[in-house]
């Protein structure tokens, strides 16, 4: 990991650092400092510091959104088959409503309730007298109307403000009505950032649904998927070469999953995190609880995604599974890298910058330098040290007030159901070929030195890369496609895809080959200004010679 | 089908609003504030917030929307929001050097009960509201009202800040457009220049949420109305309020604080509003309506009578704000139509009051809620179905679900383009509201012809 190759950049980076800071009142920049780091890989894969997961200036134009969003929005928002009421004032519930891009696919017969928004509307009195009763009321209705198998119950700001128990309501529920309910203190306020929405989600996701199903899916092979929540259909094209491979796909957290999924997570013998941010959680308890153990996969990229199914592989050791693989790949690659040879010549010597989510900004790295693009500034939302620098230095990162009032929860082997996953003889076979397990060793080891990494870009500090640097392609979300566009630098959102993908896989990979090369070649980007302010001086006469 | 649970028999509901029919006020505050110049918003809240709105009116224009938050933490939800705001102010007058900052409040804010005005006096006393910026307020709780409301609010929010009277009044009008696209506003001012009526506009998006590609990007754009246009509302001869929703508290406060005399009038779309704009606007003003407005008129009058064999009788469901949905439900009875199942989620029971006398001559039933959401406006329309759906992009799982022709109108439209650059207000807005329903109409109808029965002619 060391001897990083060297980045040359027009702009030397610490004079970039320097321009984005002098702007900023010295107590922001003396926080913004932290957070604006120039990679530089040693030994060991040890990366300097970034201070990440902490509070976001109040007024910088921040990417980040809240708890709520985290939780209803990210973690379960692609569950089709529960029926998920926000418990406060309209805004939140219509917010979260169908935005994400998840996709579902419904069998004939099946529930689907994602097209739906359930909320409670709060109003004035609810605040003043508390929303307990209508909470209850709102549970009771949705279920005389839709007979979910579950319902769940998502809290907004004043829920915790006015202190409404949801987790009283959901109980009492649960046990009039019979079907699971349970409930999410994820009121927008707390933490820094969605990443505690997830830690929240994650939390009572495992409490309350992990584990009530004994049956799982049946297979030879069979795996969760963690982190992967199908976005433009990214969790299809991850089944698809799966079930090629003859691997069995229990349960996804949670794109196109569904509750009994959930329940039965805990069948499967090898736990796969996507996005190492949102999901880590739930695989540490339940390789705790259960003795499913996880290890690190990423299917952005083709490269990336034969890297993660050979890992897969080597992970159950049989040599059946991983010819299968080998035959997979074969047979998956012609297609992807025609379509490399024939964009190659357009995106070669390109460069990209990704700002976004707590892995993606990662992710994609893969993809920009499978079509010879150079990364040359990233970073994430709402990541967390470890999703920067690696898992060796969580010990040393510090809990601060905001992560602190979120729940650890306290987990034990279960009596009945913990099950250890490989023998003795396995882990001598994983020690000889180095296999490891919780192995993810973060973006910064991986990117070139002299990267600027930047954790919570704002839009000041965007415009300016932008002006700096150029770059051909940027990469963030809906808030800032358009001002990045109107410099006349195309982005690309890498939540939603710019409502294409899937660009997970194989086929994703040449699907983001395709928009990639079409946005870096699109017309319309030479022709923001018109003939006569490109040469604007003007004719003496009026002629037509 | 995508909205396969909701079932024709429809049940009573107290607590459980169902995909709804409005979002909250925050939104409708952030959009106002958008509509004056050199103006950044912000979000008085939890991050989640700002980033929601953002999202949802950056989806809608397809342009950036800036906006600040005071990124509320547990701390600050105890302690209030105070230092939070005070430290956002200086931030972004620092960095982004806006002109005015409009901040607005959120369900959160408002709960733990934080003082702007108080707040906002202490960070002028503190030194962080550079001289000659502003620093204007709105009260929205997203437990009152709607992004109708919230819209509202942040207007009263503009001339509580800005409005002064001198005593010597300046012979414009104001006008205030209501929660109306940017192409509105702009049709609206070009109305009243053609009938020579001097106004101020506010708010004016336009210019702001669809602005053009330079190769820079603004973020304070050429648009809005300007900060000394706001002060001199105060002078102003009168006040136009288009839309009792959306407006007319506005133009009340005008009338209340400095005696500018206010007229509501419906939102000018269609036929009929459109008429009683122009002749205010020309009774005010003292002017003849000019040939040239004459001539839109015509137009629009001699279409309806050369397309209206297809509208007559053709059954309309819509959903929408009610400033909107009272002026297209008067249009749709001018085009012979019948708008059957109308449905608004912002409360206010003489938003049912109007509709009911707009529809009193309908050969059907009309089903009318304020408050309501669609849900119940689909499981209406299982019971009694439609020939043509009016409403925002949600409407589309409706459209597919029961193979109805769907106009798009109102917010937010996340799917398709135009709203933002074509008006429909004013007789040219009127003219491409009738494009597009007859659109959809007689696609349907070439659809669904036998080849027997195909027509080249309509």
């Amino acid at each position: 990991m060391s001897n990083k190759e060297e980045l040359t950049l027009q702009v030397d980076p610490e004079k970039a650092r320097q321009d984005m800071l002098a702007k900023y009142p010295p107590k922001v920049a003396r926080k913004r400092a932290k957070q604006i780091v120039i990679n530089e890989v040693a030994e060991e894969g040890m990366v300097p510091e970034v201070s990440s997961n902490v509070r976001t200036i109040p007024g910088i134009i921040t990417m980040r959104g809240c708890t709520y969003a985290g939780c209803k929005g990210v973690i379960l928002g692609p569950t089709r088959d529960i029926v998920n009421i926000t418990h406060g004032p309209i805004g939140c519930g219509f917010y979260s409503w169908l935005t994400r891009r998840n996709q579902t696919a419904t069998p004939e017969g099946g529930e689907n309730f994602m097209t739906y928004c359930f909320s409670t509307d709060m109003q004035e009195s609810d605040i003043v007298f508390g929303g307990e009763k209508k909470l209850r009321a709102a549970v009771k209705e949705a279920y005389e109307i839709f007979h979910p198998k579950a319902i769940a119950i998502f809290s907004t700001c004043p829920v915790g403000l006015i202190g409404d128990d949801v987790h009283a309501v959901a109980r009492d529920m649960k046990e009039e009505l019979g079907i699971n309910i349970f409930g999410f203190s994820c009121e927008g306020y707390k933490g820094v950032s969605q990443s505690a929405g997830h830690h929240i989600a994650n939390n009572q996701v495992f409490k309350h649904v992990v584990g009530q199903k004994d049956e799982g899916k049946k297979g030879k092979y069979v795996i969760n998927m963690l982190g992967e929540y199908n976005i433009g259909g990214d969790a299809f094209e991850i089944d698809r070469f799966m079930e090629k491979c003859g691997i069995t796909i229990n349960a996804t957290f949670s794109g196109n999953s569904t509750y009994d999924q959930f329940a039965s997570a805990h069948t499967a013998d090898l736990n796969c995190i996507m996005c190492h941010r949102s999901i880590n959680y739930v695989a540490e308890m339940m390789e705790v609880k259960y003795g499913i153990p996880w290890i690190k996969v990423n299917f952005i990229g083709a490269k990336s995604s034969a890297k993660s199914l050979r890992k897969i592989a080597q992970y159950f050791g049989d040599k059946a599974l991983m010819e299968r693989v080998e035959e997979v790949i074969a047979e998956e690659m012609p297609a992807v890298e025609q379509v490399l040879e024939e964009v190659l010549p357009i995106t070669r010597g390109k460069t990209a910058m990704l700002f976004v989510g707590g892995s993606r900004a990662h992710h994609y790295q893969d993809l920009f330098a499978e079509m010879d693009m150079k990364t040359i500034s990233a970073g994430y939302e709402f990541a967390h040290r470890d999703d920067y620098e690696g898992r060796k230095v969580l010990p040393g990162i510090k809990v601060d007030a905001d992560s602190r009032n979120i729940e650890e929860l306290v987990v034990e082997p279960d009596p009945e159901r913990y099950r250890k996953r490989y023998t003795a003889e396995d882990e001598k076979r994983f020690a000889e070929t180095g296999f490891k397990f919780k192995d993810y060793e973060g973006m910064m080891p991986e990117m070139s030195n002299k990267t600027l990494i930047i954790d919570d870009l704002n839009q000041y500090e965007a415009d300016r890369l932008v002006e700096l640097y150029k770059p051909d392609v940027f990469c963030a979300g809906i808030k800032e496609k358009y001002s990045i566009q109107k410099m006349g630098i195309p982005l690309k959102q890498l939540h939603s895809y710019d409502y294409g993908g899937p660009y997970a896989g194989f086929k994703g990979a040449i699907n983001f080959y395709r928009d990639i090369s079409r946005m870096v070649q699109t017309k319309i980007w030479s022709k923001v200004k018109a003939p006569w302010q490109k040469k604007p001086e003007l004719a003496a006469t009026y002629a037509w010679e | 089908m995508l909205l396969r649970h909701t079932p024709k028999e429809i049940k009573e509901r107290s607590a459980l609003t169902i995909n709804p029919a409005k979002t909250c006020q925050p939104i409708g505050a952030m959009y106002a504030a958008l509509g004056v110049h050199g103006c950044l918003p912000h979000s008085h809240g939890s991050q989640g917030c700002c980033a929601y709105h953002r999202s949802a009116l950056t989806r809608h224009y397809k342009e950036p929307i800036s906006a600040g938050t005071s990124s509320f933490t547990e701390g600050s939800s105890v302690f209030g929001g105070q230092a939070n705001l005070i430290s956002a102010i200086e931030t972004m007058f620092t960095v982004y050097e806006p002109d005015v900052i409009a901040v607005h409040t959120t369900c959160l804010s408002e709960t733990i009960g934080d003082d702007l005005t108080q707040i906002r006096e202490k960070a002028r006393g503190e030194g962080k509201i550079p001289p000659g910026k502003y620093v204007i307020l709105a009260n929205t709780p997203s437990y009152v009202g709607s992004h109708v409301t919230g819209f509202s609010t942040m207007v009263v929010g503009m001339l509580k800040g800005f409005a002064a009277s001198t005593g010597k009044k300046n012979g414009k009008i104001n006008i205030i457009p209501g929660y109306v696209e940017p192409s509105d506003m702009t049709e609206i001012k070009r109305l009243c220049t053609e009938i020579g009526v001097p106004t101020i506009l506010f708010p004016d998006t336009s210019g702001v949420v669809n602005g053009p590609m330079t190769g820079e990007f603004q973020m304070f754009p050429k648009g809005g109305t300007t900060t000394d246009e706001l002060i001199a509302t105060g002078d102003a001869k009168g006040t136009i309020a288009l839309g009792e929703w959306a407006s007319a508290e506005a133009a009340r406060y005008l009338d209340s604080t400095f005696k500018v005399p206010c007229k509501i009038l419906d939102l000018p779309i269609g036929l009929d509003a459109t008429d009683r704009f122009v002749d205010a606007l020309r009774t005010i003003a003292g002017v003849s309506v000019p040939d040239s407005v004459n001539l839109q008129r015509g137009q629009l009058v001699d279409i309806i009578a050369d397309y209206e064999q297809y509208f007559h009788g053709k059954k309309v469901a819509l959903a929408g704000d009610p400033d909107q949905l009272i002026s297209l439900v008067e249009f749709l009875t001018t085009l012979g139509m019948c708008p059957v199942h109308v449905v608004t989620g912002t409360p206010g029971s003489r938003f049912e009051t109007r509709i009911k006398e707009l529809t009193a001559d309908s050969p059907y039933p009309v089903n009318v809620k304020a408050g309501g959401d669609l849900f119940h406006l689909h499981q209406w329309i299982k019971n009694e179905p439609v020939d043509l759906l009016i409403g925002n992009t949600y409407l589309k799982y409706i459209a597919r679900d029961e193979d109805i022709p769907l106009v798009r109108h109102g917010f937010p439209i996340l799917d398709r383009m135009g709203h933002s650059y074509f008006p429909t207000v004013g007789y040219t807005g009127a003219m491409r509201l009738i494009e597009k329903f007859l659109g959809v109409i007689l696609d349907r109808a070439d659809r669904d012809a036998t080849e027997t029965k195909f027509e080249l002619v309509y």
